[in-house]
């Protein structure tokens, strides 16, 4: 008894070491805690829910009920999906549109940004200094600023409209890959100066050329550096609506489902069937790379947060 | 176009783009010289910095000449345009409404994430728990404006409902509401679409920083006998401190750029306008070239010190 007293106080003065942040857990996991971390989580959720169990009701049942009468009167349908993408609002087509806004969208500006990430890591030329730093400052313009005087360049230039070469891809793609470079240049640049200078110089001493450091060193070691960036570009590009709207020009052959989403937002805006369906349909694509590639995703999100 | 044609197009411009890449890297690939390799240095680099100059640099330098000239560009009007958006009664509302959506969507969604990331932390369903929030991060701004749009769903008040918000409201036993029409509580309403979005981002950075605080340092508040909510409050806040900066400033500068919510749910209407909608609207409908350009000025100005700001507590977050 008496010697069972000091050990156990013992234990209570001086707890095993815990990180800070499960012990404001566990201060915090009162079951008042753990009902805030559920009705946060349920919040979240059920706005999403609500729409995807929609998209697979029967039209006329969406207008009269709401989605939760599901549970106690199910009924399914994968009409909407068929109406929405084959039917008059033609969503098939704007979901092309955007896997060939998006593709070129992703590898031109990361090619060109890795390249000039390396020249100005490991080449010497003058000027490099300053221009690295320009280059870096100019993250800060908002894409707002640049679009008026951008746009009537194009026009000038023949670029847009849909006679325009590439049918009027080139102006979108362009707008994409020039907004995406002081970020790309910048990231892929901090990633480029943390190999080790060491490698570089001993491929030198061995009588490679910069060509060669880039393509057989350099390459391969970027790579999670490029998927990151690729990833959050992609996203990025695939969920832009300001660059669409303003450089597809409202055009229906190359604008993305973005653009006709929030279109038949405006139109019919009472039309849920059409716009259940509708908004999974551009939603599925960023969930499965969201899904599948969830830790590049976070990775290159946390890296790109500040572009726009 | 045909699909097909699409698809050809996509990958003609893809094959010219890594052509010209691939006839660089070849034709300076044999340049040991010392000019050699000036002319392989502009090889790598020039493309980068033509296109920023044609795309960022010119673009941005003439929105701030054509801020200072009238709705067609052909003549100067000097602060006329910057005067209307601070004194036209339509514009301070635009004014006023971006003021709030900048104050209270960081700070919620920061709020919430913080709290959030505590409070699953360690637990056994970690990972799930933070997907669910994490998600909307992935879904465009116009999916979660739909998503939301459903969710503030008008019936009147005897029938059906079938948005869910109301529908709560209704079983309460209160009348049902017009969350998107009714001033000037609307805007609250499309703020919290956008915290909806935004608190994922924050919980997950935060809760990489929770994890990264020294173990050392809270075994030492639990010495001097700190515990609960104060070692939260005095332990955790301050050691993540940067990161907290990192969020908030970050999301004030997604939430000043956004304008897909306002465009998607109300268009502008009813009061809710923000900047970088009422940009849009003043360069892209209106054609009103000079307010636009200034409107997009006036983002800029708001931007920067954020950025700036934001970038300094970034580089001292790598450094540590």
């Amino acid at each position: 008894m008496t010697t069972a007293t000091p050990e156990h106080s013992a234990l209570a003065e001086a707890p095993p070491q815990e990180p800070v942040a499960s012990s404001a857990h566990r201060a915090l996991s009162s079951p008042w805690a753990s009902f805030a971390a559920i009705v946060i989580a349920v919040l979240w959720t059920i706005p999403t829910l609500g729409l995807f169990i929609t998209s697979f009701r029967p039209a006329s049942d969406i207008a009269d009920s709401g989605w939760w009468t599901i549970f106690t009167n199910p009924s399914f349908t994968l009409d909407n999906y068929n109406e929405v993408l084959n039917g008059d609002t033609a969503l098939s087509t704007y979901f092309v549109n955007s896997i060939v806004i998006t593709i070129p969208s992703v590898l031109i500006p990361v090619s060109i940004a890795v390249m000039a990430a390396y020249a100005f890591a490991w080449m010497k030329f003058p000027g490099r200094d300053f221009l690295f730093v320009a280059v870096f400052a100019l993250q800060i313009v908002p894409i707002q600023v640049t679009m008026i005087p951008l746009l009537s360049l194009y026009v000038d230039r023949g670029l847009a409209g849909a006679d325009a070469p590439g049918g009027g891809f080139y102006t979108v793609w362009l707008s994409h890959s020039m907004f995406a470079l002081p970020l790309a240049i910048y990231l892929m640049h901090n990633f480029m100066r943390q190999v080790p200078g060491e490698l570089v110089e001993s491929a030198r001493v061995d009588g490679a050329g910069h060509v060669q450091i880039f393509s057989r060193i350099m390459l391969p070691l970027m790579v999670p550096a490029i998927a990151a960036f690729a990833i959050f570009q992609f996203l990025w590009v695939w969920n832009d609506l300001l660059v669409a709207l303003v450089f597809a020009g409202g055009n229906p052959d190359v604008s993305p489902l973005t653009v006709r989403l929030a279109e038949l937002s405006g139109t019919r805006g009472q039309a849920w069937y059409l716009l259940s369906a509708g908004a999974f349909v551009s939603l599925v694509v960023p969930l499965i790379v969201f899904l599948s590639l969830q830790r590049y995703f976070v990775r290159g999100l946390l890296a790109g947060s500040v572009k726009g | 176009m045909s699909t097909g044609e699409k698809f050809a197009q996509m990958f003609i411009a893809i094959a010219l783009f890594f052509g010209v890449v691939a006839v660089i890297l070849l034709l300076t690939q044999r340049l040991r010289s010392r000019r050699g390799e000036l002319v392989q240095s502009a090889a790598f680099v020039l493309p980068a910095i033509l296109l920023i100059v044609v795309g960022l640099l010119y673009p941005a330098l003439d929105t701030i000449y054509q801020s200072f000239r009238n709705a067609a560009g052909t003549e100067g009007v000097g602060l006329d345009n910057y005067k209307h958006i601070f004194t036209d009664y339509n514009q301070i509302r635009v004014l006023l409404n971006t003021a709030a959506w900048v104050i209270i969507v960081p700070t919620a969604s920061t709020a919430i994430g913080l709290i959030y990331a505590v409070l699953v932390d360690r637990s056994r369903f970690e990972k799930f728990a933070k997907a669910l929030i994490f998600l909307p991060m992935a879904i465009s701004l116009v999916g979660a404006s739909i998503i939301w749009k459903f969710v503030y769903e008008y019936q009147s008040t005897e029938n059906a409902q079938t948005g869910i918000a109301n529908a709560v409201l209704k079983f309460f036993g209160f009348e049902t509401y017009r969350f998107l029409l009714n001033q000037p509580w609307n805007t609250l309403f499309l703020i919290i679409i956008m915290i909806w979005v935004q608190a994922g981002f924050a919980m997950t950075l935060l809760s990489a920083s929770i994890k990264a605080i020294p173990d050392d340092i809270v075994e030492a508040a639990r010495l001097d006998g700190v515990g609960g909510f104060k070692l939260f409050r005095y332990i955790t806040v301050p050691s993540i401190r940067p990161s907290l900066i990192v969020v908030l400033t970050t999301i004030s500068i997604t939430t000043l750029k956004a304008f897909d919510i306002v465009r998607t749910t109300t268009g502008g209407n009813f009061d809710t306008s923000v900047l970088a909608y009422e940009f849009y609207v003043q360069s892209f409908r209106s054609f009103d070239q000079g307010l636009g350009a200034a409107l997009a000025v006036l983002i800029f100005i708001l931007v920067m010190p954020i950025v700036i700001y934001n970038v300094r507590q970034m580089r001292k977050l790598e450094a540590r």
